[in-house]
């Protein structure tokens, strides 16, 4: 059966373009206090005309507006999203469902501490469960993303360093890094040196050796790396980090390589940051929101941002008074909202869950890796983990690019896998499936990916450009750079 | 486990393609110093049933049923139906990033809309598609104006939301921007002019200023943007009570606004997800961090919309990005485009006239302790009795006070931050009224 056919999707217009002057789709109670003129309680200065242009439509104009917007949207409950680094896996609905319960979702960041212990209580069981899986020591979970994770966490070193005397001047990184890693450090006020992998894409641990001094603060590393291959000489890359008095720090993007397998803990790592959205299945949501948790070793915890969980005697509380932390990187305490979906996630696993969540998550990698590797340039040999990187040599000698594979794709009824990254790969295709697709939607996958290696060679063009299945054809993404268009002006 | 979607032949019949006999054999190349030679101490996993009820008990665990007089940057108002439903729907819930264009068109139209409608309300010209929250965007504001003046100095009135000044301390210390703070008049509530003249200097990038500000007070944007252009530094403006500008001025003086938008039916839920923005006049466009939507045509020549100027993010730039921002509150900004969607240009006025009535009302039976015009919140100075003593006896009829600003401003001990929205009954208010004024009225009848 193939994936897909076509079905008739709603044209629908902005809303701003389809506003009558009147129509409505609210009604508010009747005020059971006075009425107030606006002009005499705040002066006539403060009070605004109306907002020129701002919607005006009916509720079921608002509603089928938004549903109709939403088919036009592929997504995880679509089919398998096999996007390298992502981890797009299945957003169970019973996370939904429990963050909505009332006295967690509408409790005030404010109210008092007596009555918050419930949604203290879920922020310390998450901590707990996330140090035993990182095998750190301790964590906040404070940072809204996992880019925001990063910079508390090299601010956590830097103001470790700092402590010691020196903050030193430069975060190595090597240069199958994701994008994050160069800009968190250089907010962080630190220079960046780009350390190139060695020939199998791993640490090159004799440049690392070459390259440590006073000057380096830490190396932040990717473990499994971006392509999906595990670090193997990661212990003796902390202890030459260590010998010098640097740290190493963890992008723990593809921590759904590890759960229960292997703990960075355990492995030298001193400071690392999870995605709870990418390896704890909060949705993505379009973007965001995500969570950043920091999971940190022993010494890196009296600089953890304020306020810290503390429990005295049967109560949590809100300790403020942290003379050493690095302040506070966002209002309140983390996006309790995606914390207690990811809690929910570790609960319905359990320990031995997320272990086998892992191994399938592998599994299903390598099982893409052998089944495509007879048609795809495979230009890294090692055993690989929970993905895999291609690349589009083969292809490109008949003018066909990565890019290209990927819209394809879409005309198979899959979203496209990540393309040209990491930048160490030329021409990339970046495999990640996770755990939770079925083998039916694995070899589809396969199936599809296969018949365009073959197209590829029978008619480059119908690659070159697609997809045609699709509402809308290839998007001209060169001409909304030229003269950007950002918002809507009638006109 | 019922979110692994093999069975055991499926996985046998997978080890036997990977010419391997077992999982582990996939792990066989990790050292072994590597290992964890042990299961994780975590509990069994459990099932739907236990985990609803385990979140019940946590709940139960939380205050139930309380009114609440609290706002200082997250804040009470009503969700429309429409919201949550919305955003319940798989295909903006699960979907990724909008990278892929083609497949992303209902979440990049959506964005489209939603800077359309920041730029309308903020009077500014380009917004982009969220940042992380209002403290944040604050942050990355202040370094956006440092890139564009080549300046490093900010100026941030005390009256702006202490934990976004927090945050923009934290920021601000490694990228050479030395923060000082300006002062309020004690009178009015509103920033010291005078204070701002002074200290303002050719090293300044920033100024930044909050309205309504932190006090509830709508604050001296015009006045603020005056001093700050004549010595060619960024005005900021930052609000963290979205619904007041359904009714109040727009900071249109302002060359960046940063904001939160956790009013529009963003639930409090314990302090985020929310959503924050910056919104910006045009020429500094090369200098916004975060995502951007732009219109554009497809090869059919549709109109279609597509991420763009992605030149200045970190997947592009790297260490020479404009932030090292990714993932943003794409969702939450939904459930914001939503809420402005249902209310309209019309609704939102209304209900901001609402929020203002019945703080109005509030502030009319106690005494508010600056003259400046206010919002939905305001100060008041606690007669006679401690601010905690006053929010425990609230607390007996299932009220949550206002804030005791004590913690912020110790200058202002024994002051507490009201806040009345369209949620508030008149009841409550009442009780809230009658709390602080019978102390006070009883210790004069002692007296």
């Amino acid at each position: 059966m193939n994936k897909v056919r076509p079905h008739p999707s709603q044209n629908e217009r902005l809303l701003f373009e389809q506003s009558s002057s009147g129509k409505r789709a609210y009604q508010l109670p009747e005020l059971d206090v006075p009425a107030v003129d606006a002009a005499e309680a705040l002066g006539a200065a403060n009070v605004r005309a109306e907002i020129e242009g701002f919607p005006e439509v009916s509720e079921v104009e608002a509603l089928r507006h938004f549903t109709r917007l939403s088919t036009w949207n592929y997504a995880i409950d679509h089919g398998m999203y096999p996007l390298g680094s992502c981890t797009m896996k299945y957003n169970p609905r019973i996370n939904e469902l429990v963050a909505r319960t009332e006295a967690l979702a509408w409790a005030h960041p404010y109210q008092p501490e007596a009555l918050s212990q419930g949604a203290m209580k879920v922020m310390a069981h998450l901590e707990a469960a996330l140090a035993e899986i990182t095998g750190m020591d301790a964590v906040t979970l404070q940072p809204a993303a996992g880019a925001h994770g990063e910079l508390t966490g090299i601010l956590l070193i830097r103001a470790f360093l700092e402590e010691r005397g020196n903050p030193r001047k430069k975060i190595l990184i090597p240069d199958s890094a994701h994008g994050t890693n160069p800009a968190t450090a250089a907010i962080a006020g630190y220079a960046v040196e780009n350390i190139p992998s060695s020939a199998m894409g791993v640490l090159d641990v004799g440049a690392l050796v070459r390259i440590v001094d006073q000057d380096v603060a830490a190396l932040m590393v990717t473990n499994p790396n971006t392509l999906g291959v595990f670090e193997e000489n990661i212990t003796q890359a902390a202890e030459i980090l260590h010998r010098k008095g640097a740290m190493l720090y963890m992008d723990g993007a593809n921590m759904n390589a590890l759960m229960g397998i292997a703990r960075p803990g355990d492995f030298g790592v001193d400071v690392m940051h999870l995605n709870l959205h990418k390896t704890f299945s909060t949705p993505h949501g379009g973007g965001g929101p995500g969570a950043g948790p920091v999971a940190v070793k022993k010494a890196l915890e009296p600089f953890l941002p304020v306020p810290r969980l503390k429990r005295t005697g049967k109560k949590w509380a809100w300790d403020y008074n942290r003379k050493r932390s690095i302040g506070r990187v966002k209002a309140y305490y983390g996006n309790f909202g995606v914390l207690v979906r990811a809690l929910a996630y570790i609960l319905a696993h359990g320990g031995s869950g997320l272990r086998n969540a892992t191994m399938d998550a592998v599994l299903n990698a390598v099982y893409i890796r052998k089944a495509l590797e007879a048609y795809y340039d495979l230009p890294y040999t090692q055993p690989n983990m929970h993905e895999v990187v291609f690349s589009d040599e083969r292809q490109a000698k008949l003018g066909v690019r990565t890019g290209d594979i990927g819209k394809r794709l879409i005309d198979y009824g899959f979203h496209p896998y990540t393309v040209s990254f990491p930048l160490i790969v030329h021409g990339a295709l970046m495999i990640e499936p996770t755990e939770t697709e079925s083998k039916d939607e694995i070899d589809q996958f396969i199936e599809a990916m296969i018949s365009i290696a073959k197209e590829v060679e029978t008619d480059p063009q119908l690659v070159k450009t697609a997809p045609h299945a699709t509402r809308i054809g290839r998007v001209d993404e060169v001409a909304a750079a030229r003269k950007p268009v950002l918002r809507w002006k009638p006109a | 486990m019922r979110y692994l979607p093999k069975s055991d032949s499926d996985r046998l019949e997978m080890l036997n393609a990977c010419g391997v006999s077992s999982p582990e054999e996939l792990f066989a190349h990790l050292p072994e110093a590597v290992r964890l030679g042990r299961q994780f101490d975590l509990a069994p996993g459990i099932s739907e049933y236990e985990i609803v009820q385990y979140f019940r008990d946590r709940a139960a665990e939380n205050g139930n049923g309380y009114a609440s007089f609290l706002g200082a940057g997250a804040y009470h108002h009503y969700r429309p139906v429409l919201v949550d439903e919305v955003v319940s729907r798989g295909e903006f819930l699960t979907s990724y990033t909008p990278y892929q264009a083609e497949l992303s068109q209902g979440t990049l139209t959506s964005i489209f809309e939603f800077q359309t409608m920041i730029c309308q309300l903020t009077g500014m010209d380009v917004a982009n598609a969220s940042m992380y929250d209002g403290a944040t965007a604050m942050a990355e504001a202040a370094m956006m104006a440092a890139r564009a003046t080549d300046r490093g100095r900010v100026l941030v009135a005390r009256t702006v939301h202490p934990e976004y000044r927090q945050v923009l301390l934290t920021y601000a210390r490694n990228q050479a921007m030395p923060v000082e703070e300006l002062g309020y008049d004690a009178k009015t509530g509103m920033l010291d002019l005078d204070d701002l003249e002074s200290k303002i200097d050719d090293l300044t990038a920033a100024v930044i200023v909050q309205t309504p500000n932190f006090f509830g007070i709508a604050d001296r944007v015009k006045e603020a943007a005056r001093i700050a252009h004549a010595r060619g530094a960024l005005l900021v403006v930052v609000f963290t009570e979205a619904v007041s500008l359904g009714i109040l001025e727009p900071p249109a003086d302002a060359d960046i606004v940063a904001g939160e938008l956790q009013s529009f039916a963003i639930s409090p839920s314990y302090g985020g997800p929310y959503a924050g923005i910056i919104a910006i006049r045009d020429k500094y466009i090369r200098q916004m961090p975060g995502r951007l939507v732009g219109q554009t045509v497809d090869s059919r020549g549709n109109r279609a919309f597509c991420l763009t100027l992605a030149t200045r993010e970190q997947h592009i730039r790297r260490e020479k990005a404009t932030s090292n921002i990714c993932s943003n509150e794409a969702l939450i900004a939904l459930m914001a485009t939503v809420f402005m969607t249902v209310y309209g240009k019309q609704g939102l006025r209304e209900l901001a006239v609402q929020n203002l009535a019945k703080a109005q009302y509030l502030a009319g039976r106690v005494k508010p302790r600056f003259s400046g015009p206010f919002f939905n919140e305001f100060v008041v100075k606690v007669e006679d009795q401690p601010v905690d003593e006053l929010n425990r006896s609230l607390l007996k009829n299932k009220i949550i006070g206002g804030l005791s600003l004590d913690r912020f401003y110790p200058e202002l001990a024994g002051s507490v931050l009201l806040c009345a929205t369209e949620m508030s009954t008149r009841a409550d208010m009442d009780e809230v009224a009658n709390a602080i004024v019978s102390a006070a009225a009883a210790k004069e009848v002692t007296a």
